[in-house]
């Protein structure tokens, strides 16, 4: 099962300057640490010392943001799309 | 200014502290948080004094050496130094002292405070560069994106959530740029145009660009500073949407003091959102340091329909730290607002200004600002740009014929 993730321009260096990379797994927290083996050190990137996402990091799902859904477990299938979106200002 | 040692040293993660170059950047690589301007303050303090500013136009560059640019304003050299207003008559009817009103509902060139923002980013961008400037927004941004692009020779293109007020989108097209409405939440629009922002090579005033727009808030504070005799006031109402605004008045603040330019003073910054959108205040009152994104917001305050503020974080931070507090007027407290402002201070605010009048009075009457104590209210965009806010709110006007007995029968019928 493969998952398509969007990754964003302060994580490129990790991943060979991809913005789309495929990664494997049945919820985001276990695709991240999917993501960490293939691309190492992308996971402190994005989460804090007790591997819970950082405040200004937005995980989404399809649409979705998935604080309102479950969170890092928020269940995830095949041909699902996951952006990793830094907080953006605006108004 | 030109060839000159810039004043700023580079960008500084404001919560990991990494440091990086003045560049086209947001984010810190290491940890996601946001980037922020990092100034050299001892280069700046023997070139920065009340006289100096003073002999300088009455524009928000008068600060020029607290704000983020290398060489020349090139773009909105007129913005800022808005009237700020003493409102008698409405600090009579709130039942308070001393009450100001900034009222940048009346900035140049597009009646809200985002074009000192504006100024300042594209100021940037040209620094950098780029030939096409972008914003994501609840219209006000894209307003003052499209005008001083237009200005100053610039393409671009404004991202906006397609039920916007008409007067808004007006407001940008009008100006020859491209609007795209997207179906969606403002928070959808600002994530694909975060999107947008790795694929085009484009200055997007609050991605790229970010740590310098946000910059331009800071004037709003200086002046408020100057205005009042060069001293701070006891209280500040601030908007919030994405939460910017409120972290930059209380940098302007700290850094006039760190100066030399006003005396240290305690100034009570709150915040103000609308009930159905009020994730920052709602942690404030629930005494909780990070907030609840709120999904789908549903106001009549549209330019603060930002369910996932960036600066919410630092915006609770800030209300905390100061002694401040926030309020969440609902829709009928906002219209309220408004007409409190125009009938009682001469203001036509939009329904940002409405929330802000709308909190302090909550504020005001919970006893949480004292009514011995001055108090700023912070007016951030002109009521015509959402006027739909008050359909069928106000009296329709009188119709009569050409006919003075037919005037003399309706002035009698309203003074009796």
């Amino acid at each position: 099962m493969s998952i398509q993730v969007r990754i964003p321009t302060p994580l490129r260096g990790l991943t060979e300057n991809k913005d789309v990379v495929d990664a494997e797994g049945a919820t985001v927290n276990e695709l991240i640490e999917n993501l960490q083996t293939r691309y190492p050190g992308l996971k402190e990137r994005i989460c804090d010392d007790k591997g819970e996402l950082r405040r200004f990091v937005n995980v989404y799902i399809n649409d979705e943001d998935i604080r309102f859904k479950d969170g890092k477990d928020t269940a995830v299938k095949d041909g699902d799309e996951i952006s990793i979106i830094p907080a953006i200002a605006g108004g | 200014m030109k060839d000159s040692k810039p004043l700023f040293k580079g960008l500084i993660c404001k919560e990991c502290s990494a440091r990086y170059n003045p560049e086209p950047i947001h984010v810190c690589e290491q940890c996601f948080g946001p980037l922020e301007v990092e100034y050299d303050y001892e280069a700046i303090a023997p070139l920065i004094s009340r006289d100096i500013i003073q002999s300088r136009a009455p524009n928000m560059w008068r600060y020029r050496e607290l704000l983020p640019i290398q060489g020349d304003v090139t773009v909105g050299e007129h913005v800022g130094f808005t009237p700020l207003v003493k409102a008698d008559r409405l600090a009579a009817k709130l039942g308070v002292r001393e009450l100001w009103i900034k009222n940048d509902s009346v900035n140049y060139p597009t009646l809200s405070f985002k074009d000192r923002v504006v100024s300042v980013a594209l100021t940037r961008a040209k620094e950098f560069g780029y030939d096409t400037v972008a914003c994501a927004s609840t219209g006000n941004l894209a307003n003052s994106v499209a005008a001083n692009a237009a200005a100053a020779g610039l393409n671009s293109f404004v991202f906006i959530p397609s039920d916007l007020e008409p007067g808004k989108v007006l407001g940008s097209s009008v100006y020859g740029t491209n609007v795209i409405g997207i179906e969606g939440t403002y928070d959808q629009v600002n994530r694909l145009c975060s999107e947008i922002g790795g694929r085009f090579p484009w200055a997007f005033v609050n991605i790229n660009m970010r740590p310098y727009y946000a910059e331009g808030s800071k004037a709003m504070g200086y002046e408020i500073a100057e205005q009042l005799g060069w001293k701070l006031p006891d209280h500040v109402v601030v908007p919030m949407a994405g939460g910017s605004l409120i972290t930059k008045i209380k940098k302007s603040f700290d850094e006039f003091v760190k100066l030399g330019i006003v005396d240290a003073h305690p100034t009570h910054i709150h915040g103000a959102q609308p009930e159905n959108c009020s994730p920052i205040v709602t942690a404030v009152k629930e005494g909780k340091d990070f907030f609840r994104p709120v999904e789908k917001p549903n106001t009549i305050v549209k330019s603060l329909a930002i369910g996932n503020p960036a600066d919410g974080f630092y915006s609770i931070q800030t209300m905390n730290e100061t002694g401040g507090y926030g309020e969440n007027p609902n829709d009928d407290e906002v219209v309220e607002g408004i007409r409190l402002l125009a009938e009682y201070a001469g203001v036509f605010s939009e329904t940002a200004g409405g929330t802000v009048v709308g909190a302090a009075k909550r504020m005001i009457e919970a006893g949480r600002i004292n009514p011995d104590e001055s108090i700023v209210l912070c007016i951030t965009g002109h009521g015509l740009k959402t006027k739909e806010a008050l359909e069928g709110k106000l009296p329709p006007p009188a119709a009569i014929k050409p006919s003075l007995k037919e005037f003399e029968a309706l002035y009698a019928a309203r003074t009796h």
